[in-house]
């Protein structure tokens, strides 16, 4: 792989840049790889890489219906953080978190991973509970979240001016959650790429995957495209929002609905708030990108679609309850919009396991998987290689919905 | 007051009102009818912004929304971030200036970037910042990043608005082909909504002097205003941008300049039968070596500004196109007085009548612009001939140029309507059109009069949303046009040094894009995100498609196969504060209030939001008393004489007919049928898959007619529940269901002296523990007041809930104070209900209700009936607890020091250890019973633990307490049934 | 925002309702099935690219619970589908 860095830029700028290699290479499609991982988007791109990194399995295709990286990394908001409530998703988090941490320099791509802590606005004491329990919960697992004043919650957020002691929503508190961060999600999507490229995983895209082929015993057997037949013994389908319409071809159910969330971004201004702000009583969240637009994301529309769209009340609502604490940002302007969808599970936890298809593995029910995008893609790895799941993926089991044995998690930010 | 550039007569402006505004400090005058753009013009300013990366100088290029570059920051009152100027209305006192400049527009340092431009192409930051932290350098990028400030205040004065409209006919443009289709449809008797963006009807007519039936074409346009002026069946909104098209037809717009003047921006929703898209179309640029420097224009920009504004942009000009539409603004370019050096043209040949249109001007065939000289400003361009190859130098201050014209199909792409590429006119079009709307004129890529007229005409013939059939009668003939174009997606750059831009604002030129194919960044969406090309303020109007074709042309495939990035809304930026509209304050979540909110504040509660946006009393501290003060002092009245609470918020729901018995044994886990009338019983809801919904009480008040009651939080729950289980389930079933949750408030006096109040109160009814015993209700009269009183009690004491009408309840309440007295009552807020509840370990949602639990774990599987075959939740919860696996129970905790208090949500972990936990602290309270901290907690296999030691971990600390029973007063409820 | 056609109050904006999840089956007698098939009822959910039955409640409006048809795709509301739930 070609490396990256200030001095390899200046040598290349002397050439005028016509010698750098190409991110990842175009091979023909063959007709049978080890693994097949449906889906370029971040989970999928994140498990090809550790296959061939951490397990030495690098006879892989990633097989993408569009464009390498169009998945959810290409729409959401970039936070990253682990202040989650329960002992099974704590760890997994603080997983994904430290390996963001090292990303830029594990796959030599600069991610601009922005350890920039995040601030829960708090409105109301069963919040503040709730927070409360979190932090000395995450305390166990090493991530770490601390109470704060209003007056603190101020001085982070100078342009938080509303919610007042007279207002509707007066603020109560906040919690700071040191370790999130925000990056570049292009970013990430190519720099697994090619990472993952140099190690001889082959990245198809235009080539959707039309179903899956089961073999005569029920087993995985290969993947139909619109390019012609692929076989592999093992399938790993990571196409957030689309995964039953995968699935129901190997004719496998999932206990999975697939719905709309939205988010936008405001025209670029200059720095004008350093944290990602959350106030999830008010149903909204954003951050500032290098860039200098705000990137702001709000509750998802609960009504079932595979339609990437934006409803225009739940839009509103959102854009309502920002300016409520940011009157300041009424003469701000609307720069673009957009939606993506996720599918869901009942207790909104994702689903990473092999499934009862032998050879066929998901990955799923992400609702913010952005942020689990590592830890997501090394456990996946790890579970195809090793036919057994990693601990820390373990409680994210397929069959917890045989037993009804739910990991709920209300979410700290209103789109987890 | 005279301007530079200003021409002596003619445009739309009125010359009699002289405007006055600052542009960086200096004041300058235009006229009303002005654009801060024609007024900057006029005055002969040309560097009005820095670009992002580069810093090279920028000037005004477009004269509408489709301005890649001409960004200036709004001061003091009309404060906000970035602003095309071309965009903006010159208004008296207006002050504005440049962006992205230090320390001015016409020295910036940050040029200084360019000279280091090898070192910094697209996706530079990729590659480099890494060693040894991209935080070391991100606080620099982002300073040099994000174009202007925010403003740094709300708007001092006035308000947004928001509307909803609905019509036949949503016409969005008042160009030729909007105001025919207006015309078409009004006559008809439809409601029609016409919206445009620019302030006045007639889109390009208000530039092109062409004429309709032997007239100026704006007299058509103006007679056409007025007869719509009188149509009641017509609205009509100028100044107004239809910013997005969503589903069913629904369209927002942000309207600028709206009647009432504190009205500072309007948003419409607007619901239309027919949409009819006539959005005009915007030129595309040319792309060529410093195609970016001030004085280079697109040139129906420089027409506009000749003809509207009545501002001459330049003295000498060059023309440079690949198309026919230059050649016809020759003949009022000329009479403004500009002297037109030359037409180069990319395209070997023209038609003749196209040429005659030239006018003796020098038409220079097969030829480019090679390169353009002068840094603040064009002093002459190159010329190239495309045969020989040979350079000519022509002096000249404004280069005006014209790479054709993209249809606005932005609209129709938001509605899900598919686009192609039509060669002809080498631009994408509509192709499938999803919702239910048209497409028509140059939108559509119908570019010359006749034909957008026929179109209209055409197309509108076959709208049959209105029952008459839309015609138009009249005639309309035309001035005669053509169009044709062969496109020039860029000049060939493959030996040029010097920048030639695709993407003007951001900076994204001809290498960048060539370093992305490279690197193998090919898809267009790859392209875009990796160069930033299309993603600035413009979102890149008039140059994304230039991207796409260069794409296509480099990897030799169609323009229809690379496609198109996707068209987004908003069509144009809008402010948040309009698309907000009207919410705010007390609208954004409205409180719910009960009749005695004032009655609370006066007498100094503590309210907060309760949950279900009830706003609530916490406590009621006297004087300097502390939180805990006034808590214990509130739950020492309750516990030895009497305290009152308002529990209005309690959901209520009166049930009625033959089946209600039936009904109440599915959703709750208890018999309830059984009960007879002037009784009730306490309940479990589960959900059906297993766990604890609501609790509450069930009351019969005869044979057909019950009353329940819930949680406050969860009433809009339960009552949605309840009715969609009637409706799914069981249509057979006669059950009628109201909401009296506001028909019916409550006062709750409870305490062993509540009895005692009682008969000073004065009722009707019996209430010795003998006829009216615990989980019984009663009807009468209280203090004169029609009375509902029930006995339940959610403290653990004696306890009478008496529900009144709203209109009675703050004169029960002030009753019940005021007889009260003598016993000591005291006001009793939801903190002291917290305590009394906690004490007698009752349990409360979203403490130890936190969605895992179910009746088991909370000791209640005595509510879950062995008898019924089935209710809500029942197959779920023996289901998940056949497994045997082990569950967090209800337990008491004991602080081993009693002064210790645990926090709430504290967990507990084996022997205080780092490790996964065993349970939490769901409530802990000062008891003033025991005198001490008691809690609860919901702690693995809790129930066999009792008399063992939970050790809850805290960060620096473990408080360890005595697990018990999680009841800490009146275990065997004698005094509730007192 | 949909415009949803409530049987009883004609064509109103989707903020005056709530949605319900799509129609997936009937509830079983759940002494007559099996865990598996009790646990299916429970978490399967019909979810097509195309059209679904789902279930709205006129919550700020009559107050009725109703189903349409709704394309998941393109948000067309059929009137005529062609299969009952």
């Amino acid at each position: 792989m070609q490396n990256y860095s200030f001095l390899s830029l200046a040598r290349n700028a002397l050439t005028g840049h016509k010698n750098w290699q190409k991110a990842w290479r175009s091979p023909p499609l063959k007709e049978k790889y080890e693994v097949v991982i449906i889906g370029a988007g971040g989970h999928g791109l994140a498990t090809a890489y550790y296959l061939a990194k951490e397990f030495g399995i690098t006879d892989v295709a990633v097989l993408e219906r569009g464009w390498l990286g169009g998945g959810n990394v290409a729409r959401n908001t970039v936070t990253v953080r682990s202040n989650y409530l329960r002992d099974q998703s704590i760890p997994f988090y603080v997983k994904s978190v430290s390996l963001y941490e090292g990303l830029t320099k594990n796959l030599n791509f600069n991610m601009m991973h922005s350890k920039r802590t995040m601030v829960d606005v708090v409105h109301n004491y069963p919040k503040m509970r709730d927070l409360r329990r979190r932090q000395l919960t995450m305390d166990i697992y090493n991530s770490t979240y601390e109470k704060i004043s209003v007056d603190r919650v101020r001085q982070l957020i100078p342009a938080l001016t509303g919610g007042g002691a007279e207002s509707r929503l007066p603020i109560i508190g906040g919690m700071v959650h040191k370790d999130a961060g925000v990056n570049r999600h292009d970013a990430v999507a190519w720099g697994y790429a090619r990472a993952a490229d140099a190690l001889g995983v082959e990245m198809h895209q235009r080539t959707a995957v039309t179903s899956l082929l089961r073999a005569n015993n029920g087993d995985i057997h290969g993947v139909e495209t619109v390019k012609g037949p692929v076989k592999a013994k093992k399938v790993v389908v990571a196409v957030s929002g689309h995964t039953t319409t995968i699935t129901e071809t190997a004719s496998l159910r999932l206990p999975l609905r697939t719905m709309n969330l939205t988010a936008f971004v405001s025209e670029p201004i200059k720095p004008i708030v350093d944290v990602i702000v959350n106030c999830s009583d008010l149903g909204f969240y954003f951050s500032q990108s290098d860039k200098g637009e705000l990137v702001i994301g709000g509750a998802p529309d609960s009504a079932q679609s595979f339609r990437r769209d934006i409803k225009q009340h739940v839009f509103e609502d959102t854009v309502g309850a920002m300016l409520e604490l940011f009157p300041s940002f009424k003469n701000l302007k609307l720069l673009r919009q957009w939606g993506g969808h996720l599918d869901i599970t009942p207790d909104a936890s994702p689903i990473m396991d092999e499934t009862n298809v032998p050879g066929l593995f998901v990955t799923a029910g992400w609702w913010g998987g952005y942020k689990a995008i590592p830890a997501g893609g090394l456990t996946m790895a790890h579970h195809v290689a090793t036919n057994s799941p990693h601990p820390l993926m373990e409680a994210f089991s397929y069959n917890r919905f045989k037993n009804l044995d739910y990991i709920l998690e209300t979410g700290t930010t209103t789109a987890r | 007051m005279k301007n530079l550039n200003r021409l002596e007569s003619g445009g739309r402006i009125d010359r009699s009102k002289s405007l006055s505004f600052s542009f960086n400090g200096k004041l300058y005058y235009g006229f009303e009818g002005d654009t801060l753009a024609s007024a900057m013009l006029a005055n002969g300013l040309h560097v009005i912004a820095r670009s992002f990366k580069y810093h090279r100088p920028r000037g005004i290029i477009g004269s509408g929304v489709e301005d890649p570059a001409s960004l200036i920051e709004l001061l003091e009152e009309e404060a906000s971030g970035n602003n095309l100027c071309t965009n903006v209305k010159l208004k008296e006192g207006l002050k504005a200036k440049s962006i992205n400049c230090w320390p001015s527009v016409d020295f910036d340092v940050g040029a200084v970037v360019q000279y280091f431009a090898k070192f910094v192409p697209a996706g530079f930051y990729y590659k480099t910042f890494k060693w040894p932290t991209w935080h070391l350098f991100e606080p620099f990028i982002r300073r040099a990043a994000g174009l202007a400030s925010a403003p740094k205040e709300p708007p001092k004065k006035g308000h947004f608005e928001s509307r909803n409209a609905h019509t036949d006919f949503l016409i969005i443009g008042a160009g030729p082909a909007g105001l025919l289709a207006t015309l078409m449809a009004a006559r008809s008797g439809a409601k029609v909504f016409l919206v445009d963006q620019n302030t006045e009807a007639g889109g390009s007519l208000l530039s092109l002097k062409l004429n309709i039936n032997q007239k100026p074409a704006m007299a058509w346009v103006e007679s056409a205003v007025k007869e719509i002026a009188n149509m009641s069946n017509v609205t009509h909104l100028q100044d107004s941008t239809a910013w997005a098209y969503r589903e069913h037809n629904l369209v927002i717009i942000n309207e600028r300049e709206v009647e009432n003047v504190s009205i500072i921006e309007r948003s419409w929703r607007v619901r239309a039968k027919n949409i009819i898209i006539a959005t005009g179309a915007i030129e595309r640029s040319l792309v060529f070596p410093n195609n970016d420097r001030p004085g280079v224009m697109l040139a129906s920009a420089v027409l506009t500004f000749v003809n509207r504004y009545s501002v001459k942009p330049g003295d000498n000009m060059v023309l440079f196109t690949n198309n026919d539409s230059v050649y016809s603004y020759i003949k009022d370019l000329k009479t403004a007085g500009i002297n037109i050096l030359a037409i180069v043209d990319s395209r070997k040949h023209i038609a003749s009548a196209v040429l005659a249109e030239a006018q003796n001007v020098r038409v220079v065939l097969n030829s480019i612009i090679r390169n353009v000289n002068g840094y603040k400003k064009v002093n002459s361009v190159v010329v190239q001939s495309l045969v020989d190859k040979e350079l000519e130098t022509i002096p000249c201050d404004l280069l005006a140029h014209s790479g054709g014209w993209n249809p606005v199909v932005h609209l129709h792409s938001q509605s899900r309507g598919t686009i192609k590429f039509n060669d002809r006119i080498a631009s994408f079009v509509p192709d499938q059109f999803i919702q239910n709307s048209i497409s028509i004129g140059a939108c559509n890529g119908t570019f010359t009069l006749n034909e957008i007229f026929n179109e209209t005409k055409s197309l509108l013939c076959g709208v049959s949303a209105h029952s008459k059939p839309l015609v138009y009668e009249g005639k309309l003939e035309c001035s005669k046009q053509s169009y044709s174009i062969e496109a020039l997606w860029s000049i060939d750059l493959s030996k040029e040094k010097n920048k030639a831009f695709f993407d003007i604002q951001n900076d994204v030129t001809h290498d960048d894009i060539q370093l992305a194919l490279t690197e193998g960044y090919s898809n267009i969406e790859h392209v875009k995100r990796y160069t930033t090309g299309g993603m600035g303020f413009d979102q890149g109007k008039t140059g994304n498609v230039n991207i796409i074709g260069m794409v296509a042309k480099e990897q030799g495939i169609d323009l229809d196969d690379v496609g198109t990035t996707t068209f987004r809304s908003p069509f144009i930026p809008v402010s948040f504060g309009s698309i907000n509209g009207v919410r705010e304050g007390s609208v954004v979540l409205p409180f719910r209030h009960t009749p005695i909110t004032k009655w609370n504040l006066e007498n100094g509660a503590f309210m907060y939001e309760a949950g279900a946006r009830w706003r609530r009393p916490g406590y009621f501290p006297i004087g300097g008393e502390s939180f805990q003060q006034a808590v214990n002092r509130e739950c020492h009245a309750v516990r030895t004489g009497v305290g009152v609470y308002d529990g209005s918020p309690l959901g209520k729901f009166e049930l009625k007919g033959e089946n209600v018995g039936e009904f109440l044994d599915l959703i709750y886990t208890n018999i309830i049928s059984s009960l007879e009338p002037g009784n009730g019983r306490y309940g479990l809801m589960l959900t059906d898959d297993g766990l604890i919904f609501d609790d509450g009480v069930a009351f019969r008040i005869d044979k057909h007619r019950w009353f329940i009651s819930t949680s406050s939080g969860h009433s809009d729950a339960v009552y949605q529940h309840m009715l969609k289980i009637l409706a799914f389930d069981h249509p057979e079933w006669d059950v009628k269901i109201t909401n009296i949750t506001n028909q019916w408030n409550n006062a709750t006096i409870c305490g062993p002296l509540a009895r005692k109040l009682l008969k000073k109160l004065e009722t009707d009814i019996a209430y010795d523990n003998g006829s009216f015993p615990f989980m019984t209700f009663r009807e009468g009269h209280i203090a004169d007041i029609p009375a509902r009183i029930i006995r339940v009690s959610f403290t653990g004491e004696l306890s009478f809930e008496i529900n009144v009408s709203p209109r009675n309840m703050l004169v029960l309440w002030e009753r019940i104070i005021e007889e009260g007295t003598e016993f000591g009552i005291l006001p009793v807020g939801s903190e002291a209900s917290h305590v009394l509840r906690v004490e007698k370990g009752f349990l409360s949602l979203g403490h130890e209700v936190d969605g895992t639990v179910d009746p088991y774990d909370l000791g209640m599987d005595w509510l879950m009936s062995k008898k019924k075959l089935d209710y809500i939740g029942k197959r779920s919860v023996h289901l998940r607890r056949s497994l045997g696996k082990v569950r967090k129970e209800l337990v008491g905790l004991l602080p081993n020091n009693p002064n210790d208090a645990i926090p709430e949500g504290a967990p507990i972990t084996p022997d205080g250890k780092k490790v996964a936990t065993e349970g939490f602290t769901t409530a802990c309270v000062w008891s003033v019973v025991n005198e001490r901290w008691v809690g609860l907690a919901l702690l693995e296999n809790g129930h066999n633990r009792h008399g063992e030691e939970a050790c809850v971990r805290m960060k620096d600390e473990i408080i360890r307490a005595k697990i018990t029973k999680p009841v800490f007063h009146d275990s065997d409820g004698k005094l509730l049934r007192s | 925002m949909l415009l949803i056609h409530c049987p009883f109050c004609k064509n109103r904006n989707e903020t005056e309702f709530v949605y319900g999840g799509p129609v997936g089956a009937n509830r079983p007698d759940p002494n007559l099935v099996s865990d598996e098939e009790w646990v299916d009822y429970l978490t399967m959910v019909p979810n097509p690219m195309g059209p679904v039955y789902e279930r709205w409640w006129h919550a700020r409006g009559c107050d009725q619970w109703f189903i349409i048809c709704r394309d998941t795709v393109t948000h067309e509301i059929l009137e005529n589908p062609s299969e009952e739930p």
